[in-house]
């Protein structure tokens, strides 16, 4: 009788164990094919000189040559440059959302209406959106200009089309597109903050500031964190925006890493080199996460 | 209820910020509405003194928009109905099945979220033209239906579902993908639609994919096609405008039905692209 029920257990797990290969199968065939395979061909890809439409015969091994290159083409290290300005724009984010989820949270009525307007931009078609500040940042005749001409100012700049304005009026359009989601992320975390530290430190006294600076920002300390490095990450990541509005220009005053990867896979169709970009952009996410894992252990109270 | 004064000038003070912040789609919205002339007048008419409404939107709807916007419609739907599901058998799997290698299996999907999307761009590219994918919907849906976020999400909600649940469904005999389907899946119908809600918006919004992926005009998506707009028109603007209206639009009726399910999906541990 036992050896009975342990052979129908048995025979249970074995089925279990095929059921859970089939369950997961999809999602690693895909992501093996998809991404595991194509990461491990960029790396390899990046130590050769090709363009994919010569044929695979053309592959031409060239070492260390795309990144040596990589260090003396001023249109990538501008990339490089750009994307440095660009994580200034985490920083302003976080703190204008904070502010904001913390009026949100406590002070005002109608909470959920304000979730919503604040969250429009991020929820709508980067495209349409992109498309907007374009008008409303033309030069002669878009709003902005008109509006600051009205006020006496001479000569506006010329925003996306001026070299020094252009980038950052996209970094202005991306913190616009970003706060909302950054206000959700706070106000949750704020949330969960227990009330009765609030009424302890009520009891002893301490003022607002003082509640702020003791109670709120070390214990929504891990959400900031949070948003630190996947905006950090995701100003890596920036590409639609650039795209759309100024193509890197002008004269590459914004382009970004992978912009430039972009330009250089698709257009000038360097697959070789174009890799050896993918594989920097690689590296770098890489170190931000490693320098957060170190990190989180100092910084954070949880 | 007595009401608090500093609370109303609080919330009078930030829906003036809030009027400011969507100033940008106000404008948006009240230039599709006007005729040509009217779009520049400055001061800024936010209320049409003339109205041109149905021409607008009627140009924009004749031509090539209305097949943009059905390509959208239902690659967005297919591969939002793909993605889904393969995300919630994995999660389901990765939570609920025992078997070899699960936790190794789960590092290693870990790991992959870590590669920026754009890394692995150029291979993609080669493979799905060797496979003959390039410029097909076929291959702009399979490059969105493997999502790890998705499997993530999933696996949180799936977590909070009693085992209990689980081994009656196999003390009644079903197998292991009834219990999924019949048992598991219905008991978290929310958090599915939270996930699905996110993944259409994604999906619709997505612009690198078709933008490397499609070549031919017919085959293009919303966002592909109003780029299109200044090519198909000059530079007419109120047409422009009207033309990401409709681009975004469906993203506001679905917001609109799914405002709670996004804003908590969102919130339930940040989730993003």
């Amino acid at each position: 009788m036992k050896r009975t029920n342990k052979s129908i257990s048995l025979s249970m797990g074995a089925k279990e164990q095929v059921a859970g290969y089939l369950f997961v199968a999809p999602l690693m065939i895909g992501l093996i094919i998809l991404t595991l395979i194509p990461v491990i061909g960029s790396l390899l890809l990046s130590f050769t000189n090709w363009n994919f439409v010569a044929g695979i015969g053309a592959i031409k091994f060239a070492g260390l040559d795309n990144f040596a290159r990589l260090f003396h083409d001023s249109a990538f290290m501008q990339s490089l440059v750009n994307n440095l300005i660009f994580i200034i724009t985490v920083p302003i984010t976080l703190i204008l959302a904070l502010a904001l989820s913390i009026l949100i949270d406590k002070h005002v009525y109608m909470k959920d209406a304000f979730k919503v307007v604040y969250f429009l931009p991020y929820i709508s078609s980067i495209v349409a959106v992109a498309m907007v500040w374009q008008v409303l940042f033309h030069p002669s005749f878009g709003p902005v200009n008109k509006t600051l001409m009205s006020m006496g100012i001479a000569n506006p700049p010329k925003w996306l089309a001026d070299i020094d304005f252009a980038l950052p009026s996209l970094m202005m359009i991306q913190v616009w597109i970003l706060l909302g989601y950054n206000i959700i992320i706070y106000i949750a975390g704020l949330q969960s903050i227990p009330k009765d530290l609030y009424e302890a430190a009520d009891i002893d006294g301490a003022n607002t500031w003082v509640k702020f600076r003791n109670i709120t920002l070390p214990c929504i300390s891990p959400t900031t964190f949070f948003l630190l490095v996947t905006g950090i990450i995701g100003t890596f990541k920036i590409f639609d925006l650039i795209q759309v509005l100024t193509q890197g220009g002008p004269a590459n005053s914004t382009t970004v890493i992978v912009y430039e990867l972009y330009d250089t896979a698709f257009n000038q169709l360097k697959t070789g080199y174009a890799s050896s970009m993918a594989l920097i952009l690689f590296l770098i996410c890489l170190i931000i996460t490693g320098a957060q894992m170190l990190a989180q252990k100092k910084w954070v109270n949880y | 209820m007595k009401l608090n004064i500093s609370k109303i000038i609080w919330t009078i003070v930030m829906a003036l910020i809030g009027v400011l912040f969507i100033l940008p789609f106000l404008w948006m919205l009240s230039a599709s509405f006007k005729p040509e002339t009217d779009v520049f007048k400055f001061p800024i008419e936010w209320i049409p003194t003339h109205w041109n409404v149905i021409e607008n939107y009627k140009t924009v709807w004749s031509g090539q928009f209305v097949r943009y916007y059905w390509n959208s419609i239902y690659i967005t739907i297919a591969t939002t109905i793909i993605n889904v599901f393969v995300c919630s058998l994995a999660a389901y799997g990765f939570s609920k099945l025992r078997f070899r290698g699960r936790d190794t299996m789960f590092v290693l999907v870990l790991a992959l979220y870590m590669v920026p999307p754009q890394a692995s761009l150029v291979p993609q590219f080669l493979l799905f033209n060797w496979l003959h994918l390039i410029d097909t919907h076929i291959g702009l849906i399979l490059l969105n239906s493997f999502s790890i976020i998705g499997a993530f999400m999933l696996k949180q909600f799936f977590m909070g579902v009693s085992n209990e649940y689980i081994e009656s469904g196999k003390m009644d005999g079903a197998g292991y993908f009834r219990t999924f389907w019949q048992i598991a899946l219905p008991l978290i119908r929310p958090g599915v639609a939270t996930y699905a809600i996110l993944r259409f918006i994604w999906t619709w919004n997505d612009y690198q994919y078709p933008l490397i992926f499609l070549k031919s005009k017919d085959l293009f998506t919303i966002q592909l096609g109003i780029r299109l707009f200044g090519d198909q028109y000059g530079d007419v603007y109120s047409l422009m405008m009207a033309g990401a209206v409709s681009a975004i639009l469906p993203l506001l009726i679905i917001f609109a039905i799914g405002q709670k399910q996004v804003i908590e999906g969102i919130s339930l541990g940040g989730v993003k692209g």
